[in-house]
């Protein structure tokens, strides 16, 4: 919300800078988030108490009006200038004694053009050589110096001034004309520069979302007195009690409605000070009957709703006019006054009357009721609106405005009355006629104002920081509470403008809140927490994933992290084949932003494989892994299974790239197997094994599962070449295995029995074993480990080979083999005993024989 | 004719003095000490001479024999020297040129940045929850003391699944209520980390997935005085002891009161620069004390029990501690982004 220093000044005296004064309220929970200069100069001053370091406020905008060559003139004259249609020059009185003449084309002039001498001079202001301004011909806000120039033959020296050219909004149809008051010769800058703060309202501020909000927190703040709200000008005109009924269909909805009513006004432009006003909060002035509106509307936060008393009456044919708020029947429709056929259902609240709807309420009025320019009987309205009801109803017509945005926040049925009785004020003072003698006003949803009490040991056992009662009353009072003083305990009722204290223990927040705002933040002190610790609980999960992660890292792999939303094309790729079927189940969004980003995805490899490919464009070795969870939806659960994986990424060369021309050969699947395998031993994961299996991403017969105590673990292998294809790496050899991070937890071992260090040297020898080419070495290992028996004590494959030598159909796996015992020096005839069984087992099992 | 063994000596001395490396100097050796050089047959002859020249004869030939001997080992040390020398010359590399690159994984940044912050609350007694990303909206919102249609909503953008009150969690407060639910009455000093999703346009200063790490800390004696306490302590231990923090009022649901931490900008030091966009403040955090209905919602009785909670964006932490400019790069995962760190 934008508020004007001046307005606020109405009702608080304000001795901080601008500076000092945003960032009170900012600390205070009403952020500033930026600050407009629009005529007065910035000026810097620390506040005490408050932390501040560098340029302590927000960002700052703006101009400052130099006050020697900006100020209020009048212009006595408006005459034709001699070679410019579409030009004038004036004769104006700047205050200095000497007549000025003064060129301008501002088209709000035109209709004096040599009309003599004006009857009342017109108030504007005059800004002289050197002044500098924004530069109204140009578009935003940049600053020009006013320079000495010849237009058409005549010198300028001198303009008259627009609302752009000033900062004080974007107008720049015509001069301004101040108000006839205005004194001629003064520095615009004393007259009306000003100081505009943008302050963000958070949800448990709505009350703030007002100028007299604002200035309440400021004298709670600064202990300055908060001025009273103008008492309302005596209404002298017929009552209006009796000449309208009003007819709240659902109390909820609508707890009160209240109606005012305005007689013989003139419809005209409001006075210019309030039409400037009204420009710095960022609203457009109308007349000054809706002005009158949206400045009691600016200034107490009650939105009010003209309408056209006439109309009004017509309607009722005669009859006493009965307003009537209810549900909107579903494709009941209503023109509102931005003049759209609006198509309704049951969860809208229309304000009514006996021949239909008037207005959609609290959001916006309908066309046929509002104000005109010749209007003459104006009845305000002032009610008070369920905020949720309004939230929904701006969200299904999509009409945010001031109006919906305040009761969509919340607005207390206290302020209707007060809202309509300022705007009646302000109407009989900017428009004339009488008001009715009261209002009309209905009342059913009253509530009454919650009442909490507070003690300094409560205060101080949730702030660390002690505040006796008195401190509690003053803070409080200063916020318009009523207190009252029992012993220790403070009774606090809320004031009639807030919405947000609650009651019981959640009205002691809401209060302890107020506290430590107003009291200050920075002087509570800094303690450490004392008490009892809770009991160490290891995360195990996470012990082991970040061992993991340290353990990728250290077998060389980068660590990326993609985005868990992806969508099911992206990861159908991942099937080097269609796959039939309906696909699998996915978390899909509702509400996708992104058009390849509408489900979770459910495995990593398809982001990973995204990563690698785009990293391929300037990188040939690729060496990834990424550790997070998958969503897998299943049926009847409303909630997806979320388990964590590791996926790892290999291509490229194996060796980095180096001057000395290093071997260039590209990863297999070896590469990935063997960090697989440093990974499982590394984790004291003894039972881990591998064995072929098929993936619908990788190469049949290059692809493989690992096993964990003969539990699925994951599959990794070759990718598909069809797959790479489609990833968008095409001939690039890729390696990709994708593990269960829970499976590998549930088998990591954390009390491994360690071994003795050898003392007796051991034995090597070397064997070739020739097999059936489809025997799997790891058939052959694993009986070689079973026959050697304990003193087999390490074991090795150096060795593949196929050839002639063999025969066909046959390889051979040689193998370094070493015996030990931990008792004695094993002698040759020990040796040959195990390396018989060795060869028996391998004989009789596999049809093995050794080679030469 | 009597042997002239002085001239035998001067002879092969002259001979020794040529001989720069090894293979001269043996062949000098074997010409002059071997079995049939002079001084050696020489020596072989004494056995036949009369008894009374031997004595003399026998010492003229061994001295002029050691004199060769010393000779032949003070050339030695010298060729061998050179020779030393002229291999160490040989063998000389250039070590300007680059060393053997080694394969070396990294730590993503933002999860480097997580762990330090796990590692400083670990000091503190804080013990990693983690839970969910995919949520009901009870947890997210209604439990957190966020009603349905509220105001407060409008505070999160909130991506909806296609499974009624299912959302992707927008924050990781959640955990706030599993943690609570499942301790209660324990005191409880927790750290939530995790993906929080929101629906954003991606830019360079938002994306629709972030990492978030939030904290916990509930017990019968827990004062806002301990969240400034605690939150300055992990200030100081993240960005400097000396870094000045600073508290300002703000607005949560679930916590109340409620505040935003800001650190004296890192940068600068609070002069002022592009990075605080001047201020001389970062903005690092929210935070506040747990409201009651929160506490209630998780399990523990408002009357007995009270705590604070707050969180922290770690991406935003490790983008101001490196000059970090588009937070599109976290999930990019460029190798030359990744590489940095």
């Amino acid at each position: 919300m934008r508020v004007p220093l001046s307005w606020l000044r109405d009702y608080v005296a304000i001795s901080d800078s601008p500076d000092a004064l945003a960032s009170r309220l900012t600390f205070a929970g009403l952020e500033v988030e930026d600050i407009e200069y629009v005529g007065l100069a910035p000026e810097r001053q620390p506040i005490a108490g408050l932390p501040t370091t560098g340029r302590s406020g927000p960002p700052a905008a703006g101009i400052a009006w130099n006050p020697a060559t900006i100020v209020v003139a009048q212009i006595l004259e408006v005459m034709p200038h001699p070679n410019a249609d579409r030009l004038t020059l004036l004769r104006v009185d700047d205050g200095t004694g000497a007549e000025q003449i003064v060129l301008t084309g501002a088209p709000n002039l035109f209709p004096l053009k040599g009309t003599g001498p004006l009857a009342t001079p017109m108030k504007v202001v005059f800004a002289r050589e050197g002044a500098m301004l924004y530069d109204g011909h140009k578009p935003g806000r940049e600053i020009m110096t006013l320079k000495r120039a010849k237009i058409r033959g005549v010198e300028s020296r001198s303009m008259v001034c627009s609302e752009k050219e000033l900062g004080i909004s974007d107008e720049h149809d015509g001069i301004i004309v101040l108000d006839a008051d205005a004194p001629v010769g003064v520095a615009a800058a004393t007259y009306m520069g000003d100081v505009v703060f943008t302050v963000k309202i958070n949800p448990n501020m709505a009350r703030n979302a007002c100028v007299y909000g604002i200035a309440r927190e400021i004298a709670a703040l600064t202990g300055a007195p908060l001025a009273s709200l103008a008492a309302p000008v005596p209404a002298t005109g017929r009552p209006l009690a009796g000449r309208v009924d009003i007819d709240i269909r659902d109390v909820a909805l609508n707890p009160r409605f209240v109606l005012g009513l305005i007689e013989g006004v003139t419809i005209a432009p409001s006075p210019y000070w309030v039409q400037r006003r009204l420009r710095m909060v960022g609203t457009r002035p109308i007349n000054n009957i809706v002005d009158a509106t949206n400045y009691a509307m600016f200034e107490l936060g009650e939105p009010l709703h003209a309408f056209d008393w006439d109309v009004i009456q017509k309607r009722a044919g005669g009859m006493r006019p009965t307003i009537i708020t209810r549900r909107a029947t579903a494709g009941e429709t209503l023109k509102t006054l931005d003049n759209v056929d609006r198509t309704l259902d049951e969860s809208t609240v229309l304000v009514c009357d006996a021949s239909g709807p008037l207005s959609l309420a609290g959001v916006m009025g309908g066309a046929e009721s509002e104000v005109s320019e010749t209007s003459t009987n104006i009845l305000l309205e002032g009610a008070a609106w369920d905020f949720i009801n309004i939230r929904k109803t701006v969200k299904a017509q999509s009409l945010p405005s001031e109006a919906s945005y305040r009761f969509s926040r919340g607005v207390h049925p206290a302020l209707a009355e007060r809202g309509v009785s300022r705007a009646l004020s302000l109407m009989r003072e900017w428009a004339g006629g009488g008001v009715a003698a009261g209002l009309v006003d209905h009342y059913p949803g009253r509530v009454d104002s919650p009442v909490v009490e507070i003690t300094p040991a409560y205060v101080e056992r949730q702030l660390g920081v002690r505040l006796e009662v008195d401190e509690i009353v003053r803070i409080l009072g200063a916020l318009e509470f009523r207190c009252e003083v029992a012993g220790d305990t403070v009774r606090a009722t809320a004031p009639d403008h807030r919405l947000d204290i609650g009651h019981g223990l959640v009205g002691q927040a809401d209060i302890l809140e107020e506290l430590a705002r107003i009291y200050g933040y920075e002087r509570i002190p800094n303690t450490m927490l004392a008490g009892a610790v809770p009991p160490p609980r290891p995360n195990r999960d996470l012990l082991v994933e970040e061992r993991v992660r340290d353990l990728m890292v250290n077998l060389g792999l980068q660590e990326i992290v993609t985005y868990s939303l992806t969508s099911p094309e992206r990861e159908a790729r991942l099937a080097a084949e269609a796959e039939p079927g309906e696909g699998p189940l996915y978390v899909r969004l509702a509400n996708p932003i992104v058009v390849d980003r509408v489900v979770m995805r459910r495995t990593l490899l398809s982001g990973l494989l995204e990563i690698a490919a785009s990293n391929s464009r300037h990188v040939d070795r690729l060496a990834f892994f990424e550790i997070g969870p998958v969503y897998l939806s299943r049926a009847n659960q409303a909630l997806p299974d979320e388990p964590s994986r590791l996926a790892m990424l290999l291509a490229g060369p194996r060796a980095m790239p180096s001057w000395q021309g290093a071997d260039r050969e590209l990863m297999d699947f070896y590469d990935l197997k063997g960090i697989i395998e440093s990974l499982a031993q590394a984790l004291h994961i003894p039972a881990a094994s591998v064995e072929p299996a098929s993936h619908p991403s990788l190469i049949p017969g290059r692809s493989a599962r690992l096993l964990i105590g003969g539990e699925a673990a994951g599959h990794f292998g070759e990718l598909h070449p069809a797959v790479a294809d489609r990833f968008g790496m095409k001939g690039i050899r890729v390696l990709v295995a994708e593990l269960s991070l829970a499976t590998l937890t549930a088998q990591v071992s954390d009390r491994d029995a360690s071994m003795a260090v050898p003392t007796f040297p051991p034995v090597r020898e070397d064997i070739a074993v020739i097999v059936g080419d489809d025997v799997p070495a790891a058939k052959v290992t694993e009986l070689v480990r079973a026959a050697g028996g304990p003193m087999l004590a390490g074991m090795a494959v150096f060795d593949v080979y196929r050839g002639e030598q063999i025969g066909s159909g046959k390889k051979s796996l040689a193998l370094s083999l070493t015996y030990q015992a931990t008792d004695r020096t094993l002698t040759d005839a020990d040796a040959t005993k195990i390396r018989e069984r060795i060869v028996r087992a391998l004989r009789d099992e596999l049809g093995a024989t050794l080679r030469g | 004719m009597p042997i002239d063994f002085d001239q035998i000596v001067r002879d092969a001395l002259g001979g020794l003095e040529a001989a720069t490396e090894s293979a001269s100097l043996e062949a000098w050796r074997s010409t002059h000490l071997g079995k049939s050089a002079p001084v050696m047959a020489a020596l072989g002859t004494l056995g036949a001479l009369p008894k009374e020249e031997r004595r003399e004869f026998g010492q003229r030939a061994n001295q002029a024999k050691q004199a060769l001997e010393q000779a032949f080992e003070a050339a030695s040390e010298r060729v061998r020297t050179s020779e030393l020398e002229r291999a160490i010359t040989a063998g000389s590399i250039d070590v300007t040129l680059p060393g053997r690159a080694t394969a070396r994984g990294r730590v993503h940044p933002a999860v480097q940045t997580l762990r330090k912050i796990y590692a400083i609350f670990a000091e503190m007694g804080f013990q990693v929850y983690r839970s969910r990303d995919v949520e009901t909206d009870e947890y997210n919102f209604t439990l957190l003391n966020i009603p349905p249609h509220h105001p407060a909503r409008d505070m999160w953008d909130t991506f909806y699944t296609t499974t009624p009150n299912v959302i992707l969690r927008t924050h990781t407060s959640p955990g706030q209520i599993h943690v609570m639910r499942e301790r209660a009455p324990e005191p409880i000093r927790v750290i939530l980390p995790g993906m929080c999703y929101r629906y954003e346009q991606i830019t360079a200063r938002s994306e629709i997935q972030f990492y978030q790490i939030e904290g916990l800390a509930i017990g019968t004696h827990i004062t806002m005085a301990d969240l400034k306490g605690t939150l300055t302590a992990f200030a100081h231990a993240l960005f400097g002891t000396s870094v000045r923090t600073r508290f300002r009022s703000d607005h949560f649901p679930f916590t109340e009161p409620s505040a935003e931490m800001d650190v004296e900008c890192f940068v600068c030091d609070g002069v002022g620069c592009p990075v605080c966009k001047q201020s001389g403040w970062l903005e690092i955090l929210g935070c506040g004390m747990v409201h009651p209905v929160v506490l209630e919602n998780g399990g523990y009785d408002p009357r007995t029990f009270s705590g604070f909670a707050f969180g922290m964006g770690p991406q935003r932490i490790t983008m101001l501690m490196h000059k970090i400019e588009d937070i599109r790069y976290f999930f990019a995962n460029d190798l030359r982004f990744l590489e940095q760190f």
